[in-house]
C-alpha cells in the first residue's frame, strides 16, 4: 500500500511539482474524527436518555442505542488510528462480543422486568397480560 | 499519532467518563433493580470503550485484551445477577427449568 502510494506520490511530483499530500493519512484522520464525534453523541445522547426518559422500558431503549451503536463507531474510530493489522484485529473482536452481548443482556433485563410483572407507563395502548408460561 | 489527534482522544476519554459519571447517577438513584442492572450493564459497555481510548492515549495498545476480558465479564456479570434475582439461587439448571417446575406443582398437588 506504502509503494502505490510512493509510486504515485513520484509520477505526480514528476508531473508538475505538486505538493505531497498524504491521502491514506488525510483519510484516517477524518474517519477517526467522524467516527468518534458520532459515536460520542450516541453514547451521550444515550446516557442523557437513561436518566431522564420517564419509565424502565424507554430507559432501555436508550441504553440499548448507546450499547450497540455508540459503541461500533468508537471502535471503528480507534480502528482507524491504529497501527498494525493485530491491532485492527483485537478492536473487530471487541466490536464483535459488544456487538454479540450487549443486545442479549438488554433483551434478558427487559424479559425478566416484565416477567417479574413491571408494568409500562401506558396511555390509551394496554400491554397484553403476561401468560402463564413466561413466553 | 499526531499531537492534535492525542488532545482528541484526551477529550473523548474525558467525555466517555462524564457519560460513566451520568450513569452512575441511574446506578444510585434507579427506582427499580431493573433500573440499576440496566445502568451497571451500561456502565460495563462505557468502561471496556474508555478502556480502548485510554490504551491508544497512553500508547500501549496491548491493553485491549483487558477491555475484551471486561466486555466478556460485564456480560456474564449481568446475565448471573439476574438469573440469581429470577430464582433466588444461582444452582438451576435452566434448561432443566419447566420440568422442575412441573414436578414441584404435582408435589403440591399431592
Amino acid at each position: 500500500m506504502s509503494l502505490l502510494f510512493a509510486a504515485a506520490s513520484e509520477t505526480a511530483h514528476a508531473a508538475e511539482q505538486a505538493v505531497h499530500v498524504d491521502w491514506l493519512g488525510v483519510f484516517r484522520t477524518l474517519g477517526t474524527l467522524v467516527s468518534m464525534a458520532t459515536g460520542l453523541f450516541f453514547v451521550l445522547a444515550g446516557t442523557i436518555g437513561v436518566l431522564r426518559l420517564p419509565d424502565f422500558y424507554t430507559r432501555l431503549h436508550a441504553a440499548g442505542m448507546t450499547d450497540t451503536l455508540g459503541a461500533e463507531l468508537i471502535l471503528l474510530a480507534l480502528m482507524f488510528q491504529s497501527d498494525s493489522i493485530q491491532m485492527v484485529l483485537k478492536l473487530l473482536l471487541v466490536a464483535f462480543f459488544l456487538l454479540v452481548t450487549s443486545p442479549t443482556a438488554t433483551h434478558a433485563v427487559a424479559h425478566a422486568a416484565y416477567r417479574a410483572g413491571l408494568k409500562p407507563l401506558l396511555g390509551e395502548y394496554r400491554a397484553p397480560e403476561i401468560e402463564e408460561d413466561g413466553t | 499519532m499526531t499531537p492534535f489527534m492525542g488532545y482528541f482522544m484526551l477529550g473523548s476519554a474525558f467525555l466517555l467518563i462524564i457519560s460513566m459519571a451520568l450513569m452512575l447517577g441511574r446506578l444510585l438513584g434507579g427506582p427499580t433493580l431493573y433500573d440499576r442492572l440496566l445502568a451497571v450493564n451500561s456502565f460495563g459497555t462505557k468502561t471496556v470503550l474508555f478502556l480502548c481510548v485510554f490504551c491508544f492515549i497512553i500508547g500501549r495498545p496491548d491493553g485491549v485484551d483487558i477491555a475484551l476480558l471486561y466486555a466478556l465479564m460485564n456480560f456474564i456479570g449481568t446475565i448471573a445477577v439476574l438469573k440469581f434475582f429470577n430464582y433466588q439461587s444461582l444452582d438451576v439448571n435452566l434448561s432443566a427449568q419447566k420440568t422442575a417446575q412441573k414436578t414441584a406443582q404435582s408435589e403440591d398437588l399431592s
